[in-house]
């Protein structure tokens, strides 16, 4: 018996998505992918998440745009599943759906005052300073001298970057408009960022790290007693840290060594054992109480940060980011593990929470093994979901759709999203930018608000 | 001369695939991979035949006289990270 050429859907067109639609189009010639975005630009957080001021990263959008839509991957943008269109419906007209929505809220800290004015998710930060039309209307209040950061990750570095970096820097990037406007009248002059644990379990990468301590007219500071190592730390570096630990320790040691430059416009300062308690203000954030901690080896063996009693310091600020980690969030008909914030999942094929497989249905990306990894680790994630699906198509277990024709579920976009930005849509809005960028020998000149995105995809 | 990989590194591994000597590590499956935060070439063992340079798709990788200024630094870390265990001793591992 024919069988019509399977058709699968892929929710979300960030680098997990484009990821898996690449490594399914390598492993089956004969698959018809469509890739839905809610927003109408693709790429997810490679355009909205990697900061301006790292560009070559974003670079990887031409491989992606060669290895998918350049091979007839279509892109249906501004169309938000489980919103314009449900999961069921998708069911009914496609052999599989592939989630790879991400994660797209942040961790809470849990602490009185986190929801003050003036105190943010550095994600909304990042999503604002890089022109995500959903947070362009943000105000962020960088009319004090003092800003906190929470937490010693990677975002943590870019938004420290990012509140430091100089005008003339910020210039040539494809920082969003509305965000280099607002940085310009920046008085922010010291970013003091808060570590929970100590300098050898920092979450940086030591280019990361590396960078802070190199950024024109920005001086960092490292207090010498907060790179003296515990026991408990030395012996875990010595014997388990890995080659990215000893390099930041190695790096911290120098920039505690180095003295102070009088000349310098602005300062990060790196403190570690310290975790806020509250953020406190009246009307908005006005300052951050820390406590210390200390790090133990717990019973699993592993190192924790645990707070000893004793002082708590009061650091005045007018701007807190805090940047503990992303969450994802339960979508719509869809089965969700609300421990690990996951879909519920083997190597991809997603379960039901009895765990029996979901026929059809599989999750690649943060929404499948939590937000973890760096880019290229979505590439073997969806490689291993991929595999999967290509199984399960080989050996026929997927029933087939009962709408299966492509005109079906094109019929059913276009009436409910006739603003639908297709490919050639994103190639106008690609240009579009391009072209500005061009004029103003900028990478890009970022489209900012969901109508002008619309506007420019229909040739306006 | 050596090939070196540069801080922009995005842990793609298409470089490891066309490597024809086996010397970008750690590689996928070794027991530093997941926590390695880029990939490095080794400059004792890699030829400078440049099939890495073309398969990066984020252009992170430059011949040693060709690095940018500001990724100078990376060559050390290339080194560093082989003196702690070489390509050798990975493979026999």
């Amino acid at each position: 018996m024919d069988r019509a050429r399977p058709r699968v859907a892929i929710v979300g067109a960030g680098p997990a998505g484009a990821f898996a639609a690449a490594s399914l189009l390598r492993a089956s010639g004969e698959v018809e992918i469509d890739l839905f975005e809610r927003l109408p630009t693709p790429w997810g957080l490679l355009r909205g998440g990697v900061a301006p001021d790292h560009q070559e990263i974003k670079r990887l959008q031409d491989t992606f745009d060669r290895q998918t839509l350049e091979r007839g991957c279509r892109f249906l943008g501004n169309v938000e599943v489980g919103v314009d269109v449900s999961h069921s419906e998708l069911m009914r007209h496609y052999t599989a759906v592939v989630y790879a929505t991400g994660a797209q809220t942040d961790k809470s800290l849990g602490i009185p005052g986190e929801d003050l004015p003036g105190s943010w998710a550095a994600t909304e930060f990042v999503a604002w300073y890089n022109g995500h039309p959903d947070y362009r209307e943000l105000e962020f209040d960088l009319s004090g001298t003092r800003a906190v950061v929470i937490g010693n990750g990677n975002v943590a570095a870019d938004v420290v970057r990012l509140l430091t970096l100089s005008p003339r820097e910020l210039e040539r990037t494809d920082v969003a408009d509305h965000a280099l406007e607002a940085l310009r009248e920046s008085r922010i002059e010291e970013v003091i960022v808060l570590g929970r644990r100590g300098p050898a379990q920092v979450a940086f990468t030591s280019a990361e790290l590396r960078e802070l301590g190199h950024l024109d007219g920005v001086d960092i500071r490292v207090g010498r007693d907060d790179v003296e190592l515990d026991p408990v730390s030395r012996e875990w570096l010595a014997e388990e840290g890995t080659f990215t630990a000893r390099r930041n320790m190695a790096l911290l040691r120098e920039f505690a060594a180095r003295s102070a430059r009088p000349g310098a416009e602005r300062r990060i300062e790196l403190r570690f054992l310290r975790s806020p308690v509250e953020i406190r203000g009246t009307g908005s954030v006005e300052a951050v109480d820390v406590g210390r901690n200390e790090i133990i080896r717990a019973d699993d063996g592993r190192l924790r940060a645990r707070a000893v009693d004793g002082a708590v310091e009061t650091i005045e600020c007018g701007l807190v980011l805090r940047s503990v980690g992303y969450q994802a969030v339960p979508l719509p008909d869809v089965p969700f593990e609300e421990r690990s914030c996951v879909l519920p999942n083997d190597r991809g094929r997603v379960l039901t929470l009895d765990g029996e497989p979901l026929r059809g249905v599989y999750a690649v990306g943060w929404i499948k093994r939590g937000p973890t990894g760096i880019l290229g680790t979505n590439k073997r994630d969806a490689e291993e979901t991929v595999s999967r699906l290509v199984e399960d198509l080989r050996t026929r277990a997927l029933p087939e759709p009962t709408d299966p024709g492509r005109e079906q579920i094109d019929a059913l976009l276009a009436q409910r999203k006739p603003d639908l930005v297709t490919v050639e849509g994103w190639r106008a809005i690609d240009a579009h930018e391009l072209e500005r960028g061009r004029s103003e020998e900028r990478p890009r000149v970022k489209l900012a608000s969901r109508d002008d995105l619309v506007r420019i995809a229909r040739g306006g | 001369m050596t090939y070196v990989i540069t801080g922009s590194c995005i842990k793609d591994d298409a470089c490891i695939e066309v490597c024809p000597v086996d010397c970008i590590h750690p590689k996928v499956g070794a027991p530093d991979f997941e926590t390695a935060e880029q990939l490095y070439i080794d400059p004792a063992v890699c030829i400078d035949c440049d099939a890495c340079v073309e398969a990066c798709p984020v252009d992170a990788i430059f011949a040693d006289f060709n690095v940018p200024e500001k990724h100078e630094y990376t060559l050390e870390v290339n080194a560093e990270f082989f003196a702690e265990l070489s390509t050798a001793e990975r493979t026999a591992a």
